[in-house]
Protein backbone atom coordinates (compact mmCIF):
# COMPACT_ATOMS: atom_id res chain seq x y z
CA UNK A 1 0.00 0.00 0.00
CA UNK A 2 2.65 2.49 0.95
CA UNK A 3 4.93 1.89 -2.08
CA UNK A 4 1.85 2.44 -4.31
CA UNK A 5 0.90 5.39 -2.19
CA UNK A 6 4.57 7.05 -3.14
CA UNK A 7 4.38 5.65 -6.09
CA UNK A 8 0.85 7.62 -7.27
CA UNK A 9 2.65 10.29 -5.44
CA UNK A 10 5.43 10.37 -7.58
CA UNK A 11 2.98 10.49 -10.84
CA UNK A 12 1.15 13.47 -9.78
CA UNK A 13 3.73 15.64 -8.45
CA UNK A 14 5.76 14.67 -11.87
CA UNK A 15 2.38 16.05 -13.84
CA UNK A 16 2.27 19.08 -11.61
CA UNK A 17 5.72 19.71 -12.16
CA UNK A 18 5.72 19.75 -15.71
CA UNK A 19 3.18 22.45 -15.58
CA UNK A 20 4.54 24.66 -12.40
CA UNK A 21 8.27 24.82 -14.30
CA UNK A 22 6.40 25.59 -17.72
CA UNK A 23 9.15 27.16 -19.61
CA UNK A 24 11.78 25.07 -18.92
CA UNK A 25 9.80 21.71 -19.63
CA UNK A 26 9.14 23.90 -22.87
CA UNK A 27 12.86 24.21 -23.40
CA UNK A 28 13.34 20.35 -22.44
CA UNK A 29 10.36 19.85 -25.04
CA UNK A 30 11.49 21.75 -28.41
CA UNK A 31 14.61 19.90 -28.05
CA UNK A 32 12.89 16.54 -27.74
CA UNK A 33 10.56 17.60 -30.97
CA UNK A 34 13.63 18.76 -33.20
CA UNK A 35 15.95 15.41 -32.40
CA UNK A 36 13.00 12.89 -32.62
CA UNK A 37 12.05 14.05 -35.98
CA UNK A 38 15.68 13.75 -37.19
CA UNK A 39 15.54 10.61 -35.82
CA UNK A 40 12.36 9.93 -37.75
CA UNK A 41 14.08 11.30 -41.09
CA UNK A 42 16.22 8.59 -40.36
CA UNK A 43 14.72 5.81 -38.91
CA UNK A 44 12.49 5.90 -42.10
CA UNK A 45 14.88 6.58 -44.87
CA UNK A 46 17.27 4.21 -43.46
CA UNK A 47 14.21 1.36 -43.50
CA UNK A 48 13.66 2.14 -47.23
CA UNK A 49 16.62 1.74 -48.08
CA UNK A 50 17.01 -1.86 -46.28
CA UNK A 51 13.66 -2.61 -47.55
CA UNK A 52 15.02 -1.75 -51.36
CA UNK A 53 18.38 -3.63 -51.11
CA UNK A 54 16.44 -6.82 -49.51
CA UNK A 55 14.19 -6.89 -52.63
CA UNK A 56 16.86 -6.97 -55.07
CA UNK A 57 18.46 -9.52 -52.93
CA UNK A 58 15.46 -11.75 -52.62
CA UNK A 59 15.47 -11.34 -56.46
CA UNK A 60 18.98 -12.44 -57.33
CA UNK A 61 18.89 -16.42 -58.49
CA UNK A 62 21.52 -19.02 -59.10
CA UNK A 63 19.85 -20.68 -62.79
CA UNK A 64 21.11 -24.36 -62.94
CA UNK A 65 20.57 -25.80 -66.40
CA UNK A 66 20.56 -29.79 -66.97
CA UNK A 67 21.40 -31.33 -69.65
CA UNK A 68 18.73 -31.84 -72.30
CA UNK A 69 18.69 -35.57 -72.58
CA UNK A 70 18.51 -35.80 -68.85
CA UNK A 71 15.52 -38.17 -67.78
CA UNK A 72 12.53 -37.19 -65.37
CA UNK A 73 14.12 -39.48 -62.40
CA UNK A 74 17.16 -37.93 -62.71
CA UNK A 75 15.86 -34.75 -62.63
CA UNK A 76 13.98 -35.53 -59.22
CA UNK A 77 17.26 -36.99 -58.05
CA UNK A 78 18.92 -33.41 -58.85
CA UNK A 79 16.46 -31.54 -56.97
CA UNK A 80 16.76 -33.29 -53.96
CA UNK A 81 20.56 -33.12 -53.85
CA UNK A 82 19.99 -29.56 -54.53
CA UNK A 83 17.48 -29.06 -51.43
CA UNK A 84 20.02 -30.52 -48.85
CA UNK A 85 23.13 -28.01 -49.61
CA UNK A 86 23.86 -25.33 -47.25
CA UNK A 87 22.76 -22.09 -48.10
CA UNK A 88 19.69 -22.54 -49.99
CA UNK A 89 16.40 -20.78 -49.56
CA UNK A 90 14.07 -22.52 -52.45
CA UNK A 91 14.58 -24.59 -55.64
CA UNK A 92 12.15 -24.59 -58.06
CA UNK A 93 11.97 -26.56 -61.20
CA UNK A 94 11.08 -24.80 -64.90
CA UNK A 95 10.79 -27.94 -67.43
CA UNK A 96 12.02 -27.12 -71.33
CA UNK A 97 8.31 -27.78 -71.92
CA UNK A 98 7.53 -24.65 -70.12
CA UNK A 99 10.35 -22.87 -71.36
CA UNK A 100 9.17 -23.41 -74.50
CA UNK A 101 5.70 -21.98 -73.94
CA UNK A 102 6.95 -18.96 -72.11
CA UNK A 103 8.85 -18.23 -75.51
CA UNK A 104 5.87 -19.01 -77.40
CA UNK A 105 4.22 -15.92 -75.66
CA UNK A 106 7.33 -13.88 -75.53
CA UNK A 107 7.28 -12.67 -78.73
CA UNK A 108 5.61 -13.80 -82.47
CA UNK A 109 9.97 -14.25 -83.58
CA UNK A 110 10.46 -16.61 -81.53
CA UNK A 111 6.58 -18.37 -81.76
CA UNK A 112 7.47 -18.63 -85.72
CA UNK A 113 10.36 -20.34 -84.64
CA UNK A 114 9.03 -22.51 -82.34
CA UNK A 115 6.12 -23.59 -84.71
CA UNK A 116 8.50 -24.77 -87.01
CA UNK A 117 9.77 -27.59 -84.97
CA UNK A 118 8.79 -31.00 -85.27
CA UNK A 119 5.93 -32.07 -82.69
CA UNK A 120 8.12 -33.53 -79.64
CA UNK A 121 10.94 -31.78 -80.95
CA UNK A 122 13.09 -29.35 -78.05
CA UNK A 123 16.18 -28.26 -78.02
CA UNK A 124 15.76 -26.34 -75.02
CA UNK A 125 17.51 -27.15 -71.71
CA UNK A 126 15.11 -27.39 -68.37
CA UNK A 127 16.48 -25.28 -65.52
CA UNK A 128 16.20 -25.29 -61.60
CA UNK A 129 15.55 -21.66 -60.28
CA UNK A 130 17.25 -21.26 -56.88
CA UNK A 131 17.22 -18.66 -53.92
CA UNK A 132 19.98 -18.75 -51.42
CA UNK A 133 19.60 -17.61 -47.88
CA UNK A 134 22.83 -15.60 -47.50
CA UNK A 135 23.59 -13.75 -50.27
CA UNK A 136 27.02 -13.24 -49.12
CA UNK A 137 28.08 -16.67 -49.98
CA UNK A 138 25.98 -16.94 -53.29
CA UNK A 139 29.54 -17.50 -55.28
CA UNK A 140 30.63 -20.74 -53.10
CA UNK A 141 27.06 -22.22 -53.79
CA UNK A 142 26.95 -21.54 -57.06
CA UNK A 143 30.29 -23.24 -57.25
CA UNK A 144 29.13 -26.08 -55.29
CA UNK A 145 26.14 -26.87 -57.85
CA UNK A 146 28.39 -26.44 -60.78
CA UNK A 147 30.17 -30.02 -59.28
CA UNK A 148 27.17 -31.83 -58.65
CA UNK A 149 26.47 -34.93 -61.65
CA UNK A 150 24.02 -33.84 -64.21
CA UNK A 151 24.43 -30.08 -64.00
CA UNK A 152 25.19 -28.51 -66.72
CA UNK A 153 26.06 -24.72 -67.04
CA UNK A 154 25.48 -22.32 -63.60
CA UNK A 155 24.61 -18.90 -63.92
CA UNK A 156 24.01 -16.16 -60.94
CA UNK A 157 25.81 -13.01 -62.61
CA UNK A 158 29.23 -13.30 -61.84
CA UNK A 159 30.43 -10.44 -60.99
CA UNK A 160 27.55 -7.82 -60.54
CA UNK A 161 25.95 -9.65 -57.81
CA UNK A 162 29.13 -9.43 -55.69
CA UNK A 163 29.61 -5.92 -56.51
CA UNK A 164 25.88 -5.22 -55.61
CA UNK A 165 26.30 -7.36 -52.88
CA UNK A 166 28.75 -5.29 -50.70
CA UNK A 167 27.21 -1.90 -51.83
CA UNK A 168 24.40 -2.98 -50.09
CA UNK A 169 26.30 -3.87 -47.10
CA UNK A 170 27.86 -0.65 -47.02
CA UNK A 171 24.63 1.47 -47.23
CA UNK A 172 23.22 -0.93 -44.19
CA UNK A 173 26.56 -0.53 -42.00
CA UNK A 174 26.16 3.39 -42.73
CA UNK A 175 22.66 3.61 -41.94
CA UNK A 176 22.74 1.40 -38.82
CA UNK A 177 26.02 4.08 -37.98
CA UNK A 178 23.95 7.19 -38.54
CA UNK A 179 20.80 5.85 -36.92
CA UNK A 180 22.90 4.66 -33.62
CA UNK A 181 24.70 7.77 -33.77
CA UNK A 182 21.49 9.86 -33.47
CA UNK A 183 20.05 8.20 -31.04
CA UNK A 184 23.11 8.91 -29.08
CA UNK A 185 23.49 12.43 -29.60
CA UNK A 186 19.51 12.73 -28.75
CA UNK A 187 19.87 11.15 -25.71
CA UNK A 188 22.41 13.58 -24.87
CA UNK A 189 20.84 16.52 -26.08
CA UNK A 190 17.82 15.04 -24.06
CA UNK A 191 19.59 14.38 -20.87
CA UNK A 192 21.55 17.68 -21.07
CA UNK A 193 18.01 19.71 -21.02
CA UNK A 194 16.50 17.85 -18.24
CA UNK A 195 19.96 18.67 -16.27
CA UNK A 196 19.48 22.54 -17.11
CA UNK A 197 15.68 22.06 -15.46
CA UNK A 198 16.75 19.62 -12.49
CA UNK A 199 19.97 22.42 -11.76
CA UNK A 200 17.32 25.17 -11.30
CA UNK A 201 15.30 22.93 -8.89
CA UNK A 202 18.35 21.23 -6.97
CA UNK A 203 17.37 23.55 -3.88
CA UNK A 204 14.04 21.47 -3.93
CA UNK A 205 16.29 18.57 -4.02
CA UNK A 206 18.64 19.72 -0.98
CA UNK A 207 15.33 20.43 0.99
CA UNK A 208 14.21 17.09 0.69
CA UNK A 209 17.52 15.45 1.30
CA UNK A 210 17.50 17.21 4.34
CA UNK A 211 13.80 16.76 5.55
CA UNK A 212 15.00 12.84 5.40
CA UNK A 213 12.98 11.94 2.08
CA UNK A 214 14.75 8.64 0.55
CA UNK A 215 16.66 8.92 -2.51
CA UNK A 216 14.27 7.06 -4.43
CA UNK A 217 11.26 9.04 -3.39
CA UNK A 218 13.29 12.03 -4.69
CA UNK A 219 14.47 10.52 -7.55
CA UNK A 220 10.84 9.04 -8.92
CA UNK A 221 9.04 11.76 -9.54
CA UNK A 222 12.17 13.38 -11.81
CA UNK A 223 12.00 10.16 -13.50
CA UNK A 224 8.47 10.10 -14.07
CA UNK A 225 8.66 13.86 -15.51
CA UNK A 226 11.30 12.96 -17.70
CA UNK A 227 9.33 10.09 -19.06
CA UNK A 228 6.10 12.48 -19.79
CA UNK A 229 8.21 14.74 -21.49
CA UNK A 230 9.86 12.54 -23.59
CA UNK A 231 6.26 11.16 -24.18
CA UNK A 232 4.91 14.24 -24.73
CA UNK A 233 7.68 15.43 -26.58
CA UNK A 234 7.18 12.20 -29.03
CA UNK A 235 3.49 13.81 -30.41
CA UNK A 236 4.46 16.27 -32.59
CA UNK A 237 7.38 13.84 -34.32
CA UNK A 238 4.64 11.02 -34.87
CA UNK A 239 2.34 13.00 -36.64
CA UNK A 240 4.95 14.69 -38.59
CA UNK A 241 6.26 11.39 -39.69
CA UNK A 242 2.55 9.71 -40.20
CA UNK A 243 1.39 12.48 -42.26
CA UNK A 244 4.33 13.15 -44.02
CA UNK A 245 5.41 10.25 -44.97
CA UNK A 246 1.76 9.50 -46.43
CA UNK A 247 2.05 12.10 -48.39
CA UNK A 248 4.72 11.60 -50.08
CA UNK A 249 3.87 7.96 -50.51
CA UNK A 250 0.60 9.39 -52.49
CA UNK A 251 2.64 12.09 -54.19
CA UNK A 252 5.67 9.44 -55.23
CA UNK A 253 2.83 6.90 -56.58
CA UNK A 254 4.60 4.17 -53.75
CA UNK A 255 7.95 4.40 -55.60
CA UNK A 256 11.17 6.26 -55.71
CA UNK A 257 10.99 7.50 -59.15
CA UNK A 258 11.60 4.17 -60.67
CA UNK A 259 9.63 0.95 -60.35
CA UNK A 260 12.50 -1.28 -59.09
CA UNK A 261 12.46 0.97 -55.99
CA UNK A 262 9.37 0.74 -54.03
CA UNK A 263 8.44 2.33 -50.50
CA UNK A 264 7.49 0.57 -47.54
CA UNK A 265 3.80 0.61 -47.67
CA UNK A 266 2.45 3.36 -45.39
CA UNK A 267 0.02 1.34 -43.09
CA UNK A 268 1.64 -0.88 -40.28
CA UNK A 269 5.18 1.14 -41.28
CA UNK A 270 4.07 4.31 -40.04
CA UNK A 271 2.57 2.88 -36.62
CA UNK A 272 6.19 0.96 -36.36
CA UNK A 273 7.92 4.24 -36.49
CA UNK A 274 5.67 6.17 -34.32
CA UNK A 275 6.24 3.29 -31.61
CA UNK A 276 9.40 3.61 -31.69
CA UNK A 277 9.83 7.26 -31.40
CA UNK A 278 7.59 7.48 -28.32
CA UNK A 279 9.74 4.67 -26.82
CA UNK A 280 12.87 6.31 -27.76
CA UNK A 281 12.06 9.29 -26.54
CA UNK A 282 10.36 8.00 -23.05
CA UNK A 283 13.36 5.83 -22.41
CA UNK A 284 15.57 8.82 -23.27
CA UNK A 285 13.73 11.48 -21.27
CA UNK A 286 13.71 8.82 -17.97
CA UNK A 287 17.26 8.10 -18.18
CA UNK A 288 18.17 11.47 -18.77
CA UNK A 289 16.72 12.48 -15.68
CA UNK A 290 17.70 9.73 -13.58
CA UNK A 291 21.10 10.89 -14.86
CA UNK A 292 20.86 14.25 -13.90
CA UNK A 293 18.78 13.60 -10.54
CA UNK A 294 21.41 11.39 -9.27
CA UNK A 295 23.71 14.00 -9.52
CA UNK A 296 22.53 16.13 -7.10
CA UNK A 297 21.56 13.60 -4.79
CA UNK A 298 25.28 12.08 -3.58
CA UNK A 299 26.51 14.46 -0.27
CA UNK B 1 22.63 7.42 29.18
CA UNK B 2 23.19 10.31 26.34
CA UNK B 3 21.22 10.56 22.71
CA UNK B 4 23.76 12.21 21.48
CA UNK B 5 27.55 11.85 21.65
CA UNK B 6 30.35 13.23 20.26
CA UNK B 7 33.71 11.62 20.83
CA UNK B 8 37.16 12.90 19.85
CA UNK B 9 35.57 14.52 16.32
CA UNK B 10 37.55 16.28 14.07
CA UNK B 11 36.23 17.75 10.81
CA UNK B 12 39.28 19.13 8.45
CA UNK B 13 38.10 19.93 5.37
CA UNK B 14 39.92 19.36 2.04
CA UNK B 15 41.34 23.30 1.35
CA UNK B 16 42.93 21.75 4.93
CA UNK B 17 40.68 24.32 7.19
CA UNK B 18 40.03 22.74 10.63
CA UNK B 19 36.65 23.31 11.51
CA UNK B 20 35.94 20.92 14.21
CA UNK B 21 39.33 19.50 17.09
CA UNK B 22 39.07 17.19 19.71
CA UNK B 23 35.34 17.68 20.73
CA UNK B 24 34.16 15.61 23.21
CA UNK B 25 30.16 16.25 23.42
CA UNK B 26 27.39 14.06 25.36
CA UNK B 27 23.44 15.25 25.47
CA UNK B 28 20.70 13.31 26.84
CA UNK B 29 17.58 13.48 25.58
CA UNK B 30 15.18 16.29 26.55
CA UNK B 31 18.33 18.63 27.10
CA UNK B 32 18.21 22.27 25.36
CA UNK B 33 21.87 23.23 24.31
CA UNK B 34 23.13 26.32 23.14
CA UNK B 35 26.57 26.06 21.03
CA UNK B 36 28.01 29.21 20.92
CA UNK B 37 31.04 31.01 19.43
CA UNK B 38 32.22 33.72 17.18
CA UNK B 39 31.46 33.72 13.20
CA UNK B 40 33.77 30.51 11.92
CA UNK B 41 34.21 29.18 15.22
CA UNK B 42 32.91 25.73 13.81
CA UNK B 43 29.41 25.86 15.18
CA UNK B 44 28.17 25.20 11.66
CA UNK B 45 30.46 22.47 10.92
CA UNK B 46 29.30 20.49 14.34
CA UNK B 47 25.45 21.30 13.70
CA UNK B 48 26.21 19.80 9.77
CA UNK B 49 28.08 16.30 11.50
CA UNK B 50 25.27 15.67 13.78
CA UNK B 51 22.84 15.26 10.55
CA UNK B 52 25.41 14.56 8.11
CA UNK B 53 25.36 17.06 6.10
CA UNK B 54 29.24 16.44 7.18
CA UNK B 55 31.41 13.62 7.74
CA UNK B 56 33.74 13.73 10.65
CA UNK B 57 37.44 13.29 9.35
CA UNK B 58 38.19 11.49 12.74
CA UNK B 59 36.23 10.36 15.95
CA UNK B 60 32.55 8.97 16.59
CA UNK B 61 29.16 10.86 16.55
CA UNK B 62 26.38 8.81 17.47
CA UNK B 63 22.59 9.95 17.36
CA UNK B 64 20.11 8.57 18.24
CA UNK B 65 21.70 5.08 18.30
CA UNK B 66 22.98 5.72 14.94
CA UNK B 67 26.84 5.61 14.10
CA UNK B 68 26.61 8.54 12.13
CA UNK B 69 30.41 8.84 10.56
CA UNK B 70 29.31 5.16 9.53
CA UNK B 71 26.17 5.72 7.75
CA UNK B 72 26.14 5.12 3.79
CA UNK B 73 24.73 7.77 1.06
CA UNK B 74 21.28 6.32 0.64
CA UNK B 75 20.44 5.34 4.49
CA UNK B 76 21.23 9.07 5.34
CA UNK B 77 17.12 9.33 5.45
CA UNK B 78 16.83 7.00 7.86
CA UNK B 79 19.21 9.31 10.63
CA UNK B 80 16.87 12.90 9.53
CA UNK B 81 13.27 11.50 10.24
CA UNK B 82 14.79 11.17 13.65
CA UNK B 83 15.92 14.66 13.76
CA UNK B 84 14.07 18.17 13.03
CA UNK B 85 16.20 21.22 11.35
CA UNK B 86 15.39 24.48 11.51
CA UNK B 87 17.55 26.67 9.52
CA UNK B 88 18.86 30.56 9.36
CA UNK B 89 17.28 30.60 6.04
CA UNK B 90 14.16 28.30 6.58
CA UNK B 91 14.50 26.91 2.92
CA UNK B 92 10.98 26.79 2.23
CA UNK B 93 9.13 25.30 -1.42
CA UNK B 94 8.61 28.55 -2.19
CA UNK B 95 6.00 27.20 -5.00
CA UNK B 96 4.13 25.27 -2.36
CA UNK B 97 1.81 26.71 0.53
CA UNK B 98 2.27 26.66 4.16
CA UNK B 99 0.38 23.82 4.14
CA UNK B 100 1.96 21.87 1.49
CA UNK B 101 5.90 23.01 2.72
CA UNK B 102 4.80 20.60 5.89
CA UNK B 103 2.76 18.40 5.08
CA UNK B 104 5.54 17.02 1.72
CA UNK B 105 7.81 15.71 4.93
CA UNK B 106 5.23 13.26 5.80
CA UNK B 107 3.76 12.48 2.32
CA UNK B 108 7.23 12.05 0.96
CA UNK B 109 7.79 9.33 3.62
CA UNK B 110 4.54 7.43 2.35
CA UNK B 111 1.78 8.46 5.29
CA UNK B 112 -2.25 8.25 4.31
CA UNK B 113 -3.53 11.61 3.68
CA UNK B 114 -5.70 11.18 6.31
CA UNK B 115 -2.91 10.91 9.01
CA UNK B 116 -1.08 13.65 7.60
CA UNK B 117 -3.61 16.07 8.05
CA UNK B 118 -4.49 16.00 11.76
CA UNK B 119 -0.33 16.18 12.04
CA UNK B 120 0.17 19.32 9.73
CA UNK B 121 -2.62 21.23 11.56
CA UNK B 122 -1.44 20.29 15.04
CA UNK B 123 2.58 21.48 14.33
CA UNK B 124 0.93 24.59 12.32
CA UNK B 125 -0.82 25.26 15.23
CA UNK B 126 1.72 24.91 17.88
CA UNK B 127 3.65 27.15 15.83
CA UNK B 128 0.88 29.77 15.78
CA UNK B 129 -0.01 29.59 12.08
CA UNK B 130 -2.95 28.02 11.71
CA UNK B 131 -4.51 30.48 10.17
CA UNK B 132 -2.12 31.23 7.17
CA UNK B 133 -2.47 27.80 5.94
CA UNK B 134 -2.94 28.87 2.53
CA UNK B 135 -0.39 31.11 2.17
CA UNK B 136 2.40 31.01 0.08
CA UNK B 137 6.18 31.78 1.85
CA UNK B 138 6.74 35.45 -0.15
CA UNK B 139 3.38 36.57 1.79
CA UNK B 140 4.80 35.53 5.24
CA UNK B 141 7.01 37.66 7.23
CA UNK B 142 10.57 36.09 8.44
CA UNK B 143 9.26 35.09 11.61
CA UNK B 144 6.47 33.67 10.11
CA UNK B 145 8.78 31.51 7.55
CA UNK B 146 10.60 30.79 10.35
CA UNK B 147 7.98 29.13 12.45
CA UNK B 148 6.97 27.17 9.04
CA UNK B 149 10.23 26.00 9.10
CA UNK B 150 9.65 25.00 12.63
CA UNK B 151 6.60 23.34 11.86
CA UNK B 152 8.00 21.29 9.06
CA UNK B 153 11.00 20.35 11.40
CA UNK B 154 8.90 18.86 14.28
CA UNK B 155 5.81 17.50 12.37
CA UNK B 156 7.08 13.95 12.00
CA UNK B 157 7.68 14.13 15.90
CA UNK B 158 11.23 13.71 15.72
CA UNK B 159 13.25 13.34 19.20
CA UNK B 160 15.84 16.13 18.63
CA UNK B 161 15.41 19.57 16.90
CA UNK B 162 18.42 20.56 15.40
CA UNK B 163 18.77 24.37 14.87
CA UNK B 164 21.36 26.24 12.78
CA UNK B 165 21.13 30.38 13.68
CA UNK B 166 17.37 29.99 13.72
CA UNK B 167 16.84 34.04 14.80
CA UNK B 168 20.03 34.68 12.48
CA UNK B 169 17.80 36.79 10.42
CA UNK B 170 15.41 38.13 12.78
CA UNK B 171 14.83 40.97 14.72
CA UNK B 172 15.02 40.93 18.74
CA UNK B 173 11.25 40.86 19.45
CA UNK B 174 10.78 38.34 16.91
CA UNK B 175 13.63 36.49 18.07
CA UNK B 176 12.07 36.09 21.29
CA UNK B 177 8.67 35.19 19.76
CA UNK B 178 10.49 32.18 17.96
CA UNK B 179 12.80 31.27 21.08
CA UNK B 180 9.64 30.95 22.97
CA UNK B 181 7.98 28.76 20.39
CA UNK B 182 11.45 26.30 20.31
CA UNK B 183 10.99 26.31 24.51
CA UNK B 184 7.41 25.50 24.35
CA UNK B 185 8.91 22.60 22.20
CA UNK B 186 11.47 20.79 24.33
CA UNK B 187 9.08 21.73 27.46
CA UNK B 188 5.81 20.05 26.08
CA UNK B 189 7.13 17.27 23.67
CA UNK B 190 10.67 16.69 25.73
CA UNK B 191 12.27 17.24 22.10
CA UNK B 192 16.05 17.65 22.59
CA UNK B 193 17.31 20.99 21.26
CA UNK B 194 20.43 21.58 20.12
CA UNK B 195 20.67 25.60 18.97
CA UNK B 196 23.62 27.23 17.59
CA UNK B 197 23.21 30.70 17.84
CA UNK B 198 25.66 34.12 18.25
CA UNK B 199 22.64 36.11 20.17
CA UNK B 200 24.04 36.55 23.76
CA UNK B 201 20.51 38.23 24.77
CA UNK B 202 18.65 34.77 23.93
CA UNK B 203 21.62 32.59 25.50
CA UNK B 204 21.78 34.75 28.53
CA UNK B 205 18.22 35.31 28.99
CA UNK B 206 17.06 31.11 28.58
CA UNK B 207 19.64 30.25 31.37
CA UNK B 208 20.49 26.59 29.59
CA UNK B 209 23.26 24.55 29.21
CA UNK B 210 25.99 26.39 26.60
CA UNK B 211 28.77 24.68 25.00
CA UNK B 212 31.69 27.34 23.72
CA UNK B 213 34.05 26.53 20.63
CA UNK B 214 36.73 28.43 19.58
CA UNK B 215 38.70 27.61 16.22
CA UNK B 216 36.93 24.19 16.39
CA UNK B 217 37.70 23.45 20.02
CA UNK B 218 35.74 23.28 22.72
CA UNK B 219 36.22 25.75 25.13
CA UNK B 220 33.67 25.67 28.09
CA UNK B 221 30.64 23.36 28.74
CA UNK B 222 28.21 24.95 31.86
CA UNK B 223 24.86 24.17 33.21
CA UNK B 224 22.37 27.00 33.41
CA UNK B 225 25.56 29.06 31.51
CA UNK B 226 25.54 32.27 29.58
CA UNK B 227 27.10 33.87 26.76
CA UNK B 228 30.83 33.90 27.75
CA UNK B 229 33.83 33.54 25.17
CA UNK B 230 36.69 34.94 26.99
CA UNK B 231 36.40 34.24 30.69
CA UNK B 232 36.51 30.20 29.44
CA UNK B 233 39.80 30.81 27.58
Amino acid sequence: MKPLRILFRSISSAFKSVFRNLSLSLASLSCIVITLIIVSVAITFSSNVNNITKKIEGDLTIVTFVKSETEETKIKEIEENLKVLPNIESVSFISKDAVKEEMKEENDTYKKIIEDWQEGENPLDSYFLITVKNIDDIGETAATIKNLEGVDAVNYGEGLVEELVSVFNMIKNAMIITVAALVFVTAFLISNTIKITIYSRRSEIDIMRLVGTSNTVIKLPFIFEGLFLGAIGSIIPILATIYSYVFLYDKLGGIFFNPILPMIEPYNFVFKVSLALLVIGSIVGMFGSYKAVRKYLKI
Amino acid sequence: MSFIELKNVYKVYKNGVTAVADVNINIKKGDFVFIIGQTACGKSSLIKLLYREERPTKGQVIVGGINVAKLKNNRVYKLRRKIGIVFQDYKLLPKLTVYENVAFVLQSYGYKEADIKPRVIDALTRVGLKEKLRSFPNELSGGEQQRVCIARAIVNKPKVLVCDEPTGNLDATTSKEIMNVIDSINKELGTTIIMATHDQDIVNRMKKRVIALKDGMLIGDWEKGSYKLDEAA
